[in-house]
């Protein structure tokens, strides 16, 4: 059995995928942090208005969950889809979307937290 | 030795779907981790990220799969309301514990956050796994986009642990049967 070392000019002249921009992976995080959020704001505002929990409530089984949830969901790919679009030519700093992205996150984990939600009732 | 249909989908949900789930982080969490040119061969970066590729993806899928049958197919049960004036609760998890003063933490902790933080995983989930398809081996050129992937399914994964977690111990103090 032999086995052969690649040199490293090799390894890099065979690679033959196109570079890729990273906005399309900017959008890809910062959409996913707006999904979150928005079912953080809205799990929230459910306490906070009645008639918002009424509005979510698109199927009596699951309750107002099948609305925060939905809107959640529909707002992660249209913005992503959105933000595809724009930016997947770019050449973003990504350090900056990937911070806000994690504020979101951080956002959404928060508002979705019992204690914090129970505060508003 | 038999199930209920309600049991069955209740395995389905938490230990099926939620085995392939561990299943595929665990994996895919070594294989963002080990995306290092240094550490890789061109032959074993091909093989690496397909396999990378299917992973993500299967955790991605499993999470969306998660959600779905807890949200509309086991919560359901979970959340209905008994008849009036009904004294044997145990076909009606929430109102049994919301009734035991000392389980009624379950419910208002417990679900309230497992119900929501959940649908974070898919979300998460499947932004890695497109971002893996979509840069395939740049990533392992990159390491703030192989970190900030790292991040990402971690964060994936502690919402479905969060989840996870309350789901087993809410079957056992009120269990779907």
């Amino acid at each position: 059995m032999t086995v052969t070392n690649v040199p490293p000019q090799v390894k890099t002249a065979e690679k033959t995928s196109a570079k890729v921009a990273i906005g399309v992976a900017s959008a890809a995080f910062l959409s996913s942090g707006i999904g979150t959020l928005v079912i953080g704001l809205l799990t929230t505002g459910a306490v906070l208005s009645e008639g918002l929990k009424n509005a979510l409530n698109w199927w009596n089984p699951a309750g107002p969950l099948s609305g925060k949830t939905g809107v959640g969901v529909i707002a992660w790919l249209v913005s992503w889809a959105i933000l595809h679009t724009i930016w997947k030519d770019k050449e973003m700093d990504f350090n900056k979307v990937f911070m806000v992205t994690l504020i979101l996150i951080g956002l959404g984990f928060i508002l979705t937290f019992p204690p914090v939600f129970e505060a508003f009732e | 030795m038999s199930m209920t249909a309600r049991e069955l989908w209740t395995v389905i949900h938490g230990m099926g779907l939620g085995a392939i789930f561990l299943l595929a982080f665990a994996g895919g969490l070594a294989g963002l981790y080990s995306l290092r040119p240094e550490w890789v061969t061109v032959v074993g970066m091909r093989e690496r990220m397909r396999r990378l590729d299917v992973g993500t993806w299967v955790m991605a899928v499993a999470a969306w799969l998660t959600v779905i049958t807890g949200t509309y197919i086991v919560y359901p049960w979970y959340r209905a309301a008994p008849p009036e004036g009904l004294a044997d609760l145990s076909d009606y998890p929430r109102s049994l514990l919301l009734s035991i003063p000392n389980l009624s933490a379950w419910h208002t902790f417990g679900m309230e956050w497992k119900e929501h933080v959940a649908w974070f995983s898919p979300i998460l989930a499947t932004a890695v796994a497109f971002i893996v398809w979509r840069y395939g081996d740049q990533i392992a050129e990159n390491p703030k986009l192989r970190n900030a992937l790292i991040i990402l399914f971690i964060l994936a994964f502690s919402a479905a642990g969060i989840a996870g977690l309350f789901g087993a111990f809410i079957t056992k103090a009120a269990p779907l049967m």
